[in-house]
């Protein structure tokens, strides 16, 4: 190979290579979640009907609890306790079926371009994780004006809202890899809305979200450990509302996070081009 | 003329070290499935070469290892120099790619289709620009790059994909069926794109069609494909020629396949390529 006239030695090739690889991933990644969020521009319908279902959470099932002071939720009151579960909830809901559009994508013949291009797999999830992260930040904002809107006693600060924003991104990124790996596995549209379905409800009811861990039997308590969504709430809690803090600590809540995320994007980044055939 | 060895069939090992395109022994199995069975074909650079074949012959597959986008089951394949297996990020690098189906975003504009493959590959902010508008202008698009691509016709997208393809200068340019659902006029205007595009850039372009028309008046050189193997290959003049003076491709294909080139495929790539062609409408 290296006798090729006027191609440099592939030892070189790989050097060269690499280095130029290094400057071109964020690009690609960011390529791969631009092409997404110009297309919500494009059609923000969705952001808005998918405002409803937290609204309703919010409005309904947390006055209600609220009135009812049945869930011990210590120095909060319910409403404040519900709110960062339920901005969990909806980045997590908004995030979960993201592989939909993926195995709706390859049907199209879209995926297939971004998979003969050489951007790394891992650039390829990483964008879509980074779009998800977008949109989760969109929907975030308007559970947070709602929360606001109901009276509930949220924190301004700005180091705070800094921790939302990464919370809510790395909340938004981890479901939709998580996403993607189904997608990869499942391969059709209809397989896919059926397993969703079945993984969020799940998802929801084994963590904090709407009751703490206390009150649960101890197997839920130990499947809800096991919950990276319990992590972000948990998290979410200690940022978002006066007078809560966190129960696992902020720096488990973040590490978790980005464990979950690194170990997802690996695998995701493995079976994506697999999606295809 | 011995029927078992036609004439010919494009040898692999006598001129493949400066080719675009070669493939050795290239198999890929899907199960207990042989699509494609063995291929040996070495395609020489700046050729519009054709891949001709039944829906289900195995061309598609073929190019799918090319791209990269399948694991070769046995075999190997060399693009643009590069071994398809084991240097498949060059393999990428160097070429493009328009698959059957229509690849184009139609959520994004003709422009925003094209930014986001020139970012992808890697083209510098200050080229990307004006790569991208000579793209427009090669492909004819010009006046409808700020339009969502769901709104073109069928043949400005198949245009706007070579665009994209093109955008990085490809060594090897890979389209699968170009002109499956286009009307006559359409699908002139992509034939002669593709013959500009090699004569301007030199790029070497192999596509699939299961068109005998396409086949003998856009491509340059030509393999028949049946059941996952090469059966036939070279110039279309000479093809014909091996069968008599007034044969036509059809004829060649009959003469090597035993059948007719509109009997055969199975349900799933004739539901594809109709679905494809009913999009184009």
């Amino acid at each position: 190979m290296s006798s090729r006239p006027g191609v440099p030695h592939p030892a070189w090739n790989r050097m060269a290579g690499l280095t130029r690889g290094l400057a071109d991933f964020p690009r690609q990644v960011l390529a791969v979640a631009e092409s997404d969020i110009r297309k919500l521009r494009h059609d923000p319908v969705e952001l808005f009907s998918r405002m409803v279902q937290p609204m309703l959470w919010l409005l309904i099932f947390g006055e209600v609890f609220n009135r009812a002071h049945v869930i011990d939720t210590g120095a909060v009151t319910y409403l404040d306790f519900i709110a960062p579960g339920i901005l969990a909830q909806s980045v997590l809901f908004a995030a979960i079926f993201y592989g939909v559009s993926v195995i709706w994508e390859r049907d199209l013949g879209i995926l297939q371009k971004f998979l003969v291009s050489p951007a790394p797999r891992t650039a390829l999830v990483l964008g879509r994780a980074l779009s998800s992260g977008v949109r989760g930040l969109a929907q975030g904002t308007a559970v947070y004006l709602l929360s606001l809107l109901l009276g509930v006693h949220l924190r301004a600060e700005p180091a705070a809202l800094a921790g939302v924003i990464a919370t809510v991104m790395a909340g938004a990124a981890i479901f939709c890899t998580f996403s993607l790996i189904v997608a990869c596995i499942v391969k059709t549209r209809e397989r896919f809305m059926g397993i969703g379905q079945v993984l969020t409800m799940p998802l929801f009811f084994a963590s904090n979200a709407i009751y703490p861990i206390a009150m649960m039997p101890s197997w839920l308590q130990h499947l809800a450990r096991l919950n990276p969504l319990t992590y972000q709430v948990d998290a979410l809690r200690a940022l978002l509302i006066y007078g809560s803090e966190s129960t696992f600590g902020l720096g488990v809540d973040f590490g978790v996070q980005i464990l979950v995320l690194a170990v997802l994007t690996a695998i995701a980044s493995r079976l994506y081009p697999g999606i295809i055939n | 003329m011995d029927a078992s060895r036609p004439a010919g069939k494009p040898t692999a090992a006598a001129d493949s070290a400066g080719a675009a395109v070669a493939m050795v022994g290239l198999t890929r199995r899907f199960g207990n499935l042989l699509a494609v069975d063995h291929v040996d074909c070495s395609i020489a650079p700046r050729t519009i070469f054709g891949l001709l074949g039944t829906n289900g012959a195995g061309k598609s597959t073929v190019i799918k290892m090319l791209t990269t986008l399948l694991p070769v089951s046995e075999g190997s394949a060399r693009v643009a120099g590069f071994d398809v297996t084991h240097e498949a990020r060059a393999v990428r690098n160097h070429i493009g790619y328009v698959p059957q189906m229509l690849s184009a975003d139609g959520e994004l504009t003709g422009y925003e289709n094209l930014l986001i493959s020139a970012k992808l590959y890697g083209i510098r902010p200050a080229l990307r620009r004006e790569r991208i508008e000579q793209a427009l202008a090669f492909m004819e698009l010009e006046d409808s790059a700020g339009r969502r691509v769901a709104k073109y016709s069928g043949g400005m997208i198949r245009r706007l994909e070579i665009a994209q393809a093109l955008l990085h200068r490809p060594a090897v340019l890979f389209l699968d069926e170009p002109t499956v659902g286009l009307d006559p006029a359409a699908r002139h205007a992509v034939w002669q794109r593709i013959r500009d595009l090699r004569h301007e850039f030199g790029t070497t372009i192999l596509l699939t069609t299961h068109d005998m028309d396409e086949a003998d008046k856009l491509c340059e050189e030509l393999a028949f494909m049946d059941l996952g193997k090469i059966v036939a290959g070279g110039r279309p003049a000479e093809l014909k020629a091996q069968i008599g003076p007034e044969a036509s491709l059809e004829d060649v294909f009959m003469r090597y396949t035993g059948s007719s080139l509109l009997e055969r495929g199975d349900f799933r790539n004739v539901q594809q390529t109709r679905r494809t062609a009913s999009r184009l409408e």
